[in-house]
């Protein structure tokens, strides 16, 4: 009797230290993953560092941490980094309405009337392919050199991801909520607004998603040309100047960018569409 | 009673595509009165959800007749609980329920209350600002039957709505789905594969020749009501009534393997 109980304590003891070590273990490894991801950028700089220090990588090419940083101080003390973020960020962002408005206005009358869609795919079939970069010149004659002509070579790219992303999203709604609301007998405007608009929503919003990605990618190229502020602007600048710092801390400054632009759509996503599985 | 409801005369519908023709109904014959439970049992692809889906207005019927002598005004002929996962994940529990409602134009204040009052019958009434994609796929069929019942039609049609359903959460449906019908006087038409379910639930169960799809036979159930699935599935009457339905079906299902 002592032998058993003895015995089952021991059991229990024992489930105990095996619970102990599962959560520890777990504790333990979420925190090597998490450490993990924060070192390995770390090491990268060091070891950049280390290398221009060794002389192994030319510094005229290649530059380093510790001289990208500080000429990085002095453009953020300045206020030159933030004027040329601020106007790039206004570009983009005028960009991304200009193109995403009409994209999804179009997008969903294309999805939900099939003459409207007869009658445009051709167009956007043949003109969705040619690169936005091979118009620019087309965009530069047509809107001058002024703001306009930037922000529309953002929003022409913009547009065509939204357009079509929002068109499939129509396309693609599970026919039977379709066969819900007919027959609940929903009149057309109620069937746009109760089951069109909601069910498209999430392909409108990884629309917008792929439009912010060539937002980026598009300001770099039309601050290219006949522009005189910008991050864009930055890199060519220093691209003929040889300022390969100056160059970097643009880069960094791109980077910062774009994960702030999809964070705050991750955000309005979430607002937006509560009811989505973010799982 | 007694009073008829649905009378089908001759109802046909073929589906034609480019090079191909489907007769999926064909002179098909029925009579449903006023306040019963009618069970449709068929081989798969015998048309039944085509039939149910003609006289949900969701598809057109190719030749044949159709009276439905509905006396509401202002409320919907029909509501359909559909098969699948039919409840809307961009809107609340308590906003599919109300949704009919909400499209006639009910004020939201009288709306709410009777969404409320079928989220209970349904054991939901805890969930109703939950979103879709938190329920289980059972919780979900409950919100699909309180939404058909809520828009108050006088006739509800069921097309297989526990068929995706595990053996526990349909047995505890078909429960409380006469619980409920039993309170509202709708006439039901329920589409289902299994006989067990046809028999516990209908008034009435019509059997359905393998395609072209017509009415084959038809059975009075009989059973009193409340009804309860273990008592029943243990008298003699069941399995008597099983079998006959069975022999039937077996025919048309051999028929349309071939």
């Amino acid at each position: 009797m002592n032998a058993v109980q003895e015995n089952l304590n021991q059991t229990i003891k024992m489930e105990d230290l095996a619970d102990d070590v599962e959560n520890d273990s777990k504790q333990r490894k979420a925190f090597f993953l998490k450490t993990f991801s924060f070192l390995s950028p770390l090491f990268l700089l060091l070891l950049w560092e280390a290398l221009a220090a060794l002389k192994l990588i030319d510094v005229r090419l290649f530059s380093s941490p510790s001289r990208i940083f500080e000429t990085f101080v002095p453009l953020v003390a300045s206020g030159e980094l933030l004027y040329h973020t601020l106007i790039s960020t206004s570009r983009i962002i005028s960009g991304f309405i200009v193109g995403a408005v009409p994209g999804v206005i179009l997008g969903l009358s294309m999805g939900l009337f099939p003459p409207v869609r007869a009658l445009l795919m051709p167009l956007v079939a043949v003109t969705f392919p040619i690169p936005k970069l091979a118009i620019m010149p087309l965009i530069l004659i047509v809107f001058g050199l002024g703001e306009s002509s930037k922000i529309f070579t953002i929003a022409i790219g913009v547009f065509y991801l939204v357009l079509i992303n929002t068109m499939a999203g129509v396309l693609n709604i599970d026919p039977i909520y379709i066969d819900v609301a007919k027959s609940f007998s929903a009149s057309k405007i109620q069937f746009y607004t109760t089951v069109a608009f909601p069910g498209a929503l999430p392909m409108i919003f990884a629309g917008l998603k792929l439009g912010m990605g060539t937002a980026l990618l598009l300001i770099v190229a039309a601050e290219l040309s006949a522009a005189r502020a910008g991050v864009g602007w930055m890199i060519w600048r220093a691209y003929d100047m040889f300022d390969i710092e100056r160059m970097f801390c643009a880069l960094i400054v791109l980077a910062f960018l774009g994960y702030i632009f999809s964070y705050l759509l991750d955000i309005i996503e979430k607002i937006v569409i509560p009811w989505k599985n973010y799982q | 009673m007694d009073r008829e409801i649905i009378r089908i005369e001759n109802l046909t519908k073929i589906f034609r595509s480019r090079n191909k023709e489907v007769v999926a109904l064909k002179d098909l014959n029925l009579s449903v009165k006023e306040g019963e439970f009618l069970v449709i049992v068929g081989p798969s692809g015998c048309g039944k959800s085509t039939l149910l889906r003609i006289l949900a207005g969701l598809e057109k019927k190719t030749y044949g007749e159709i009276y439905i002598k509905s006396k509401i005004e202002n409320r919907p002929i029909t509501a359909v609980v559909f098969q699948g996962d039919a409840v809307f994940p961009w809107m609340k529990v308590i906003e599919n329920v109300e949704y009919s409602l909400k499209l006639r134009g009910v004020p939201s204040e009288e709306r709410k209350k009777i969404a409320q009052f079928y989220l209970k019958l349904m054991g939901l009434e805890n969930f109703a600002d939950y979103y879709p994609h938190q329920l289980s796929g059972g919780m979900k069929q409950r919100v699909n039957v309180a939404r058909a019942f809520a828009s108050d039609p006088e006739i509800l049609l069921m097309d297989e709505p526990f068929g995706a359903l595990d053996e526990q959460n349909r047995l505890i449906l078909q429960q409380e789905l006469l619980k409920i019908w039993e309170g509202s006087g709708k006439t039901a038409i329920f589409i289902t594969h299994s006989i067990d379910e046809a028999i516990f639930l209908g008034d009435r169960i019509v059997v359905m020749t393998a395609q072209p799809g017509r009415v084959k036979a038809a059975f009075d159930v009989g059973f009193e009501r409340p009804r309860e699935m273990l008592s029943l599935k243990s008298t003699p009457q069941f399995i008597e009534l099983y079998r006959k339905v069975w022999e039937v079906l077996k025919e048309e299902v051999l028929k349309s393997r071939k």
